[in-house]
């Protein structure tokens, strides 16, 4: 019989501290619905996702009930729409966005991502009447997740593309004034966008994917900080092991059930992303994890230092317990959806400059930050850029999430209920870059994109 | 098939009896039981065959967290695979 010990320890993760496989995201190509009329374009689309997703959920749920394992999500993403529109003769993506809200409805996931565009290296057909699109489909849907890809270590940064996502956020924030501008919460801009990850608003099924396929997205913070609040004063060698001992753990569980969803749905397994996905809940945060190795408060000396070793340590004990791992994989840190980055942003240990510093050494970027409502364009597109130059020097993703808030300033909060929780508006510098953004053009490929 | 269930909370008369009623009841034959006091909890550990189970696994987790909420305890039943993936390379 399995050993007790490790029977409580199961238990007791998931009881006490938060453990639980974030997202089961169902990737579903829609290169298939492509037609020069946008009605039946939006027909196949509509029958393609309730023909492969009908039984995501009910799966899910199964899954949950026989393992004991909580899975929060369920969640679908699609080829780009801006893929599909291209061939529409006429170009108005607010109609599939509508389409996609309806099958996300109808199978019951809490979110579809896939309302993208891939401009890294310039526009093609349909791209700019998406990204156009964006802040009216996000304001007429809920379920609908948005993502645009500027930059890459290959390609460079379109600048172009920053200078207008600069607007598009902005605008998007404006038509959802009235509900916490929570449409910017669904809309991610990436540098480096993988094509496989399961967590929103990101997700999208990239072009060298299957037709469908199964990834799971692992979370368990809280797991982590109980782990090394057990160990005590501890070197940072021992805290790295304890820490890759636990990402084993819980990445084990993650391709299990991972293996599981693929087999009940009859669809490919992809990847098991290894992330540490905080929730607003006090304990399931990855700030408490810093601040349990011994900082005072997140934000302060010595975060970029602990954070890459939760990352580099996540990494290490996640990659051998999955055969597939890919997505984001590393430390999250949404400001708002994590109780102790909250806390810290409150009491001002953490800014935003600290953040950037941050986002160079774990996965994804600037992420769920909400910015005084008065923040021009092009200060938003500023930041982007800032964050995509450090996600294609460094050949990793970066992401930016930013929440204008509308008719708010510095010391207001924000506040959007569930997963996406709330928090301070958070300060930003006041000197232009106007200049430098009305620029344009392409800021070249480094270095590092000449490998072969 | 087999699954695990776990019986935490304070000692009481008839705990085994009752659970082990109800396994029997849904023709889940009990393979081994451990139990111990932990930090003042009684903890029960059960490997059930769950093969020949009359009901879906699903529906079956569901009548023992009842029984859990019932009896003030908490009963998990789980399928024994979670426990292997996670401590067992």
């Amino acid at each position: 019989m399995i050993n007790t010990k490790d029977i409580l320890e199961t238990i007791t993760m998931i009881q006490d501290e938060h453990l639980d496989v974030r997202t089961i995201t169902m990737g579903i190509s829609l290169l298939d619905c492509c037609n020069s009329d946008i009605d039946t374009t939006c027909n196949k689309v509509y029958d393609k996702i309730m023909r492969r997703a009908h039984d995501l959920v009910k799966t899910g749920e199964e899954i949950e009930k026989e393992y004991g394992i909580p899975i929060i999500n369920k969640r679908i993403a699609v080829t780009p729409i801006a893929m599909i529109t291209a061939s529409c003769d006429k170009k108005e993506p607010v109609q599939l966005a509508r389409a996609l809200e309806k099958a996300a409805i109808e199978c019951g996931v809490n979110f579809i991502g896939g309302y993208s565009a891939l401009v890294h290296k310039g526009f093609s057909p349909g791209d700019i009447e998406l990204i156009n699109s964006i802040p009216e489909a996000l304001s007429v849907t809920d379920h609908v997740c948005s993502s645009v890809n500027i930059g890459s270590t290959k390609s460079g940064i379109n600048m172009d593309a920053v200078e207008l996502m600069g607007r598009i956020v902005r605008h998007t924030a404006e038509l959802t004034a009235d509900k916490e501008c929570i449409g910017c919460a669904k809309l991610v801009v990436f540098c480096n966008a993988p094509e496989d990850n399961p967590f929103m608003a990101g997700a999208f099924h990239g072009v060298g994917e299957p037709d469908c396929v199964v990834n799971v997205g692992v979370s368990g913070p809280g797991v982590v900080r109980a782990a090394l609040a057990k160990a005590g004063d501890c070197d940072l060698t021992a805290v790295a092991d304890i820490i890759k001992r636990t990402a084993f753990k819980i990445t084990r569980m993650g391709q299990l059930v991972a293996l599981e969803a693929s087999k009940r749905l009859g669809v490919p397994f992809g990847i098991v992303d290894l992330s540490l996905a905080p929730t607003p809940e006090v304990g399931d945060s990855v700030a408490y994890i810093l601040e349990e190795m011994g900082l005072e408060s997140c934000g302060t000396h010595g975060t970029t230092a602990a954070l890459a070793l939760l990352n580099d340590a996540v990494k290490k004990g996640g990659v051998m317990a999955s055969s597939h791992v890919g997505g984001l994989s590393g430390a999250f840190i949404p400001v708002t959806e994590d109780a102790g980055m909250i806390n810290a942003a409150r009491r001002g240990s953490l800014t935003l400059e600290k953040l950037e510093a941050m986002t160079s050494v774990c996965s994804v970027g600037l992420d769920m930050i909400n910015i005084p409502g008065d923040t021009p364009a092009e200060v938003i597109s500023a930041i982007i850029a800032d964050e995509a130059a450090i996600g294609m020097v460094n050949s990793k993703t970066t992401a930016v999430r930013l929440i204008p808030a509308i008719g708010k300033s510095v010391g207001d909060e924000l506040s959007f209920g569930g997963l996406l929780g709330g928090g301070p508006v958070m300060p930003v510098s006041t000197y232009s870059p106007a200049r430098f953004i009305s620029r344009g053009g392409r800021i070249p490929a480094p270095m590092q994109s000449l490998k072969n | 098939m087999r699954a695990v269930i776990t019986v935490i909370g304070r000692d009481n008369v008839g705990i085994l009896a009752k659970i082990s009623t109800e396994c029997a009841g849904y023709n889940n034959n009990i393979i081994e039981v451990t139990q111990s006091v932990l930090q003042d909890l009684f903890v029960m550990i059960m490997l059930v065959d769950i093969s020949k189970c009359n009901i879906p696994f699903t529906e079956f987790s569901d009548k023992m967290t009842a029984l859990g909420i019932e009896m003030g305890l908490s009963i998990r039943a789980m399928h024994e695979d979670i426990f292997n993936s996670m401590h067992r390379i």
